[in-house]
């Protein structure tokens, strides 16, 4: 599913150039549910970019499905992210005057269509079908995040990136939010690649990856 | 959804959910348009009213005039200052040219009415009866003269409405008489108001020539012929005008007299050329009051593309989610431009509603005619959507262009 060779990632600073991720090997299969680990400023959120298809890497390959997608233009890449991928962020980051129908119904906008009966069967999939109308400011963070999960998962994408999904919420909606994302995980054979400080939530991944300094330290079966 | 119709809702989306800021986004637009539609109405009116006017005179219309007086070393009089048109030119124009319907010689003087207690210094023009035809004067009350006061010279005079509204007020003038100079003359008929114009026969009265020959002494020429002031006269196809008057040069210039290199002692001027001169003006007019109303719509413009700048800034996290699900640069640059087209469009109808309110409450008032016109208000519209195009296009750029990670970053 997701293979990364040599990967190297530097940021020019001014003068200095701010390397990031030193040469990053990595290889995901399909349908596995992985947790990275690290410090911040470790480069582990710019390996989820670039995961993502929201980045390129400076040198080094990366293979999505067995296609090479490092050298893409934004154009390709954006077509990349609406049709594989799905995001879940720290800061849920749903349109704040829009319903959370409307925010799901977002997810499909872009990859090939808006279809309200979708949107509608995923909200019910996270257990909010009874506040598709409510606005962001009207619900929980807990609930935020599901509207944001909904929206991630609507178009079906095969892989699903979360940046520390319950980095916001109080320990009782993170268990809920990461409940819910391995249930999914399981009845969907998503891959879920997702970045977490928890360790008591890496514990439910089959896979833990520790990243330090912007190299792959420590790769632990879950 | 269809497809194509998601950018539009997407973009509906956008300005339904920023009410204020549409609204101020449209402020300028609105502003501009209606400043378009109100002041070209007013430019458009006072040109349809001064043709209709003019069209009241009778488009067959012709006049011949004295011209200038040529003085030692090229010194040029003004108009009208030689006495060189003479009852003995009208005679032969009437005789000779083809296409004339009629020929009226006019002479007119100033002289002193006294009615009772109110007296007035005016200008009595002595005509032949055919004059009431040629300029399409319509009779308010009584009658004009006819052929027989004019063979007989008869002592009757026609009043304009401006002068008789100063000699008799309210009374009705008909059978009274006046005192014009030394003589006493009866009034018979009372004009209807052609409106404030050049040339309005408003302020004046009318005798048959006949009388006013005996009244006051005409100037003559050296030759001993009969000066008059002017030679009105219609032609009977108006298609053969510019022959009648090229016609009219020439036996004119014979019997002046002129050499080859000597100017016309006359001047033709026909209804047709002073209506083209008019729309000229008018049109001017138009264009200026126009332009002065196209930089408003033009600071409406730079409004739409300020405040649609300042909604890429502070919508930045939104476009970085968009790209994060996947929209193209594509997608986000169609989205602000049909916000900004969008919003400019609205703002376009809105004004041309509330131009055309202005319009008809400026009509309403009596002060000036207005005129709202299709092609105006398609231009203005059309005008308006192009700004917010055009004006939109830097903005959405700048927003298709940023990069997802540092919009998503942004608060």
């Amino acid at each position: 599913m997701i293979r990364l060779q040599a990967i190297t990632k530097v940021y020019p600073m001014g003068n200095r150039d701010l390397t990031v991720l030193r040469g990053v090997n990595l290889h995901i299969r399909q349908g596995e549910l992985v947790a990275i680990m690290g410090p911040s400023g470790s480069g582990k959120s710019t390996m989820l970019n670039l995961i993502g298809c929201l980045d390129t890497p400076t040198s080094g390959s990366y293979y999505l499905e067995g296609r090479e997608v490092s050298r893409l233009g934004s154009g390709d890449l954006a077509q990349l992210r609406a049709q594989k991928i799905g995001f879940v962020f720290q800061t849920f980051n749903l349109l704040p005057r829009l319903s959370a129908l409307s925010n799901v119904e977002l997810g499909m906008r872009y990859a090939g269509g808006v279809d309200r009966q979708r949107a509608m069967d995923e909200l019910d999939k996270v257990g909010l079908s009874n506040r598709a109308n409510h606005r962001p400011t009207e619900l929980s963070g807990g609930e935020q995040q599901r509207v944001a999960i909904a929206r991630a998962l609507v178009k079906n994408p095969p892989l699903l990136l979360a940046d520390e999904p319950t980095g916001n919420l109080d320990s009782r909606s993170g268990e809920d939010i990461i409940s819910i994302l391995t249930t999914l995980h399981a009845e969907q054979a998503i891959t879920l690649i997702m970045i977490t400080h928890d360790a008591n939530i890496a514990s439910h991944c089959q896979r833990i990856i520790h990243i330090k300094d912007g190299q792959i330290v420590e790769k632990e079966k879950g | 959804m269809k497809k194509w119709l998601e950018p539009l809702s997407t973009a509906w989306e956008g300005v339904r959910t920023h009410k204020l800021r549409s609204f101020l986004t449209m402020l300028g637009i609105v502003i501009g348009v209606a400043a378009v539609i109100s002041l070209m109405s007013i430019g458009r009116g006072a040109s349809a009213d001064i043709l209709a006017r003019i069209g009241s005179m009778g488009s067959d219309l012709i006049t011949i005039s004295p011209g200038a007086s040529m003085g030692p070393g090229g010194y040029r009089g003004a108009a009208g200052s030689v006495r060189t048109l003479t009852l003995e030119d009208a005679e032969v124009i009437a005789e000779q040219v083809p296409y004339i319907s009629a020929v009226a010689p006019v002479y007119s003087t100033q002289l002193q009415l006294v009615v009772g207690g109110e007296n007035m210094n005016t200008q009595v023009i002595g005509v032949p009866p055919e004059y009431q035809d040629i300029q399409n004067l319509d009779i308010a009350s009584g009658a004009f003269f006819i052929e027989y006061d004019y063979q007989r010279g008869s002592k009757v005079v026609v009043l304009g409405s401006e002068v008789k509204e100063t000699l008799f007020g309210d009374a009705d003038p008909i059978g009274q008489q006046l005192r014009m100079g030394t003589n006493i003359v009866r009034v018979i008929g009372v004009l209807e108001s052609k409106g404030t114009m050049f040339g309005s026969p408003d302020d004046a009265i009318f005798v048959p020539l006949t009388a006013l020959q005996q009244m006051v002494s005409q100037q003559r020429t050296a030759q001993g012929q009969r000066v008059v002031s002017s030679i009105a006269l219609t032609v009977s196809d108006e298609e053969q005008a510019d022959n009648v008057v090229e016609e009219i040069t020439s036996l004119l210039r014979t019997r002046h007299r002129l050499g080859p290199n000597v100017d016309d002692d006359f001047r033709i001027t026909s209804i047709e050329e002073i209506t083209e001169t008019i729309t000229e003006t008018t049109q001017t007019m138009t264009l200026m009051l126009g332009a002065i109303a196209a930089i408003s719509l033009l600071v409406g413009g730079i409004g739409v593309m300020n405040i649609m700048l300042v909604s890429v800034l502070e919508r930045t996290r939104e476009i970085g989610i968009r790209k994060a699900l996947g929209a193209r640069e594509r997608d986000i640059w169609v989205q602000f431009l049909i916000e900004a087209a969008f919003l400019s469009f609205a703002g376009g109808i809105i004004g041309v509603i509330m131009g055309w309110i202005i319009s008809i409450i400026v009509n309403s008032t009596g002060l000036m005619t207005t005129l709202v016109t299709a092609d105006i208000v398609v231009l203005a519209v059309s005008v308006s959507v192009g700004i917010g195009l055009f004006f939109g296009f830097y903005p959405a750029w700048n927003a298709s262009r940023l990069n997802p990670i540092e919009a998503l970053r942004s608060e």
